[in-house]
């Protein structure tokens, strides 16, 4: 299908429908969410999947021989096949079920840091990372003398790749960068920037927490190292999340946590640890997140992630022209390849102004940092006004959107 | 003007205000209003944390009351500070430590309170009284 046949073909309304807090009201209003980026509403094939875990199979993982503990393992195990699948991977046993990108990075940070750098090793991070994949390497920093170099970007909020390249020596360990920036909507060029850092034997790790939701993303096309991201971020509960890692890699690097499900044998004298992928994971993990996770990859399946980025795609073209139209308005991220996010001030008001008075108006939207502080010194603000869309969206919500900052403007300047 | 008799006169202005709209366009106005900090006080000594937006505010003692002036960057929260500004200043160090601030809840701005809200009215709130405290030792 082309383009122009997969947007005749998407049915929003139908979307819409499947996602009951979208009928609700704020502040007398029907609600318009655009806070996508910090995390998306959920449909109620996801929701009702909770409640049934609950009423139907609740039971620990990974240890009963009761019919309970079986059925809830096995539907843990259901969702780390389809995460697999989702992400393209070699192996399920490289989807390591965490509680999210923020604890996925930290896993990374500390095992991959703790066996493979050392005092002076130098690691690459990006200029448009949010605080999630700045201080771990930071804290790593501190421990084992290690170095920060950053890739700069330029005004549009692009990656300088040519500063990239010279970023490598012998020294550097690991360069991490995000996918899709969630403070810009940046989408980097990944696979040409993961393939320089494998011309210096370096591995990469790539949050894609504001990627898989909008767009196919394949690891072993990628050729990535590590992979990381939400489940809340793409439909699914809060609290679980994805590390994938090479199995190699995975395999050389020492455990994240010491507790149950990531041993074979304790004893006092030697503890051997357990195999892929629950070495790195410690402890009861989420199990009820982890099972329905599984029902948002396939609601997203259903879809389909091209349709869904076609979609998505005309509905950030239509609110740029929209938005630019609004006298004052200046987008912070105009990237030529951008994916569902839209940063903007407006001279003369403060982004929380702004994002007090739509809220009036029953319309959620991100003011701030973004906990990306660096990125608002890049540009010398204070913050944004953020704007971040899901396929559930309409162009009558940024109709709605932008009246709503029209009249906004009027009350403030 | 005594404390309370100022809350009691900006509860019956804002009864005036029907809706939302109008009651956000008396805060900015009233933002407009605030006595202005000097330049030279905005300074990160002076800043009220806790605020998604940046406010700044300086108490005086003079004849044994206190006198505050502020600023912030966003229209808003100016509004905010200016309000408890209306409410505190010129008024004694004791008088300000043991303050109820019932207006807050009565205008409709209880809200704004919770110590999650990004506004950090309830900041705004603790810091003059921490002042009022202080100077209150130091008079």
């Amino acid at each position: 299908m082309n383009t122009k046949e997969i947007l005749k073909a998407i049915n929003i309304e139908k979307i819409r429908a499947d996602f009951p807090i979208l009928q609700r009201e704020v502040n007398g209003k029907p609600l318009v969410y655009f806070d996508n980026g910090a995390t998306t509403q959920k449909p109620k094939q996801v929701i009702d999947a909770v409640a049934h875990y609950y009423e139907q199979m609740n039971s620990n993982v990974h240890r009963g021989v009761h019919y309970l503990s079986q059925i809830s393992t096995d539907a843990f195990e259901v969702t780390r096949r389809k995460l697999q699948a989702f992400i393209h991977a070699e192996h399920e046993h490289e989807v390591i079920i965490t509680k999210g990108t923020t604890e996925s990075i930290n896993m990374v940070a500390t095992c991959y840091g703790r066996k493979f750098i050392g005092e002076g090793d130098e690691i690459i991070v990006s200029a448009m990372e949010h605080h999630s994949n700045i201080v771990p390497w930071q804290m790593l920093c501190d421990e084992k003398g290690c170095v920060l170099k950053v890739i700069p970007m330029n005004d549009r909020g692009e990656l300088d790749l040519d500063v990239y390249k010279s970023l490598f020596s012998s020294k550097t360990k690991i360069a991490t960068f995000t996918y899709v920036s969630n403070a810009l909507g940046t989408i980097n060029p990944v696979k040409e920037m993961i393939d320089i850092a494998h011309e210096h034997q370096v591995p990469v790790l790539l949050d894609a927490a504001q990627a898989v939701q909008h767009m196919a993303v394949d690891v072993q096309a990628l050729d990535v190292d590590f992979l990381v991201f939400s489940g809340h971020k793409m439909y699914g509960p809060t609290g679980v999340g994805v590390l994938y890692g090479k199995e190699a890699l995975l395999n050389a690097m020492p455990p994240y946590q010491g507790g149950g499900d990531m041993i074979k044998e304790v004893s006092f004298e030697k503890t051997t640890y357990n195999e892929l992928p629950f070495k790195f994971e410690a402890g009861t993990p989420n199990i009820e997140a982890g099972i329905c996770l599984g029902e948002a990859i396939d609601y997203l399946n259903e879809l389909g992630l091209e349709q869904i980025k076609a979609y998505e795609d005309e509905l950030l073209a239509y609110a740029t022209a929209e938005l630019s139209q609004v006298e004052g308005v200046r987008f912070i991220g105009t990237a030529a390849q951008k994916s569902s996010v839209i940063s903007f001030v407006v001279d003369g008001t403060h982004p929380y102004d702004i994002g007090v008075i739509l809220d009036k108006l029953g319309i959620a939207v991100r003011t701030g940092h973004h906990c990306a502080q660096p990125v608002m010194e890049r540009f010398g603000i204070p913050g944004t006004v953020r704007m971040s869309l899901a396929m559930y969206n309409t162009k009558a919500e940024v109709d709605t959107l932008v009246e709503g900052l029209k009249r906004a403007l009027k009350m403030l300047l | 003007m005594q404390i309370n008799e100022i809350q009691d006169e900006l509860i019956e202005d804002f009864a005036f205000y029907q809706d939302w709209m109008e009651k956000y366009e008396y805060i900015i106005q009233l933002g407009k209003e605030v006595p202005l900090i000097e330049e030279q006080y905005k300074t990160e000594e002076y800043i009220i944390k806790g605020c998604q937006s940046k406010v700044w505010l300086f108490p005086e003692l003079k004849d044994g009351k206190i006198y505050f002036t502020a600023d912030s960057d966003a229209i808003i929260t100016k509004g905010l500070v200016s309000l408890m500004v209306k409410v505190l200043s010129g008024q004694t160090p004791q008088d300000i430590a043991k303050a109820d601030l019932y207006f807050i809840d009565q205008i409709g701005l209880k809200e704004h309170l919770s110590p999650t809200r990004a506004n950090g009215l309830l900041s705004m709130v603790k810091q003059m009284k921490l002042y009022a405290i202080a100077l209150q030792a130091a008079s």
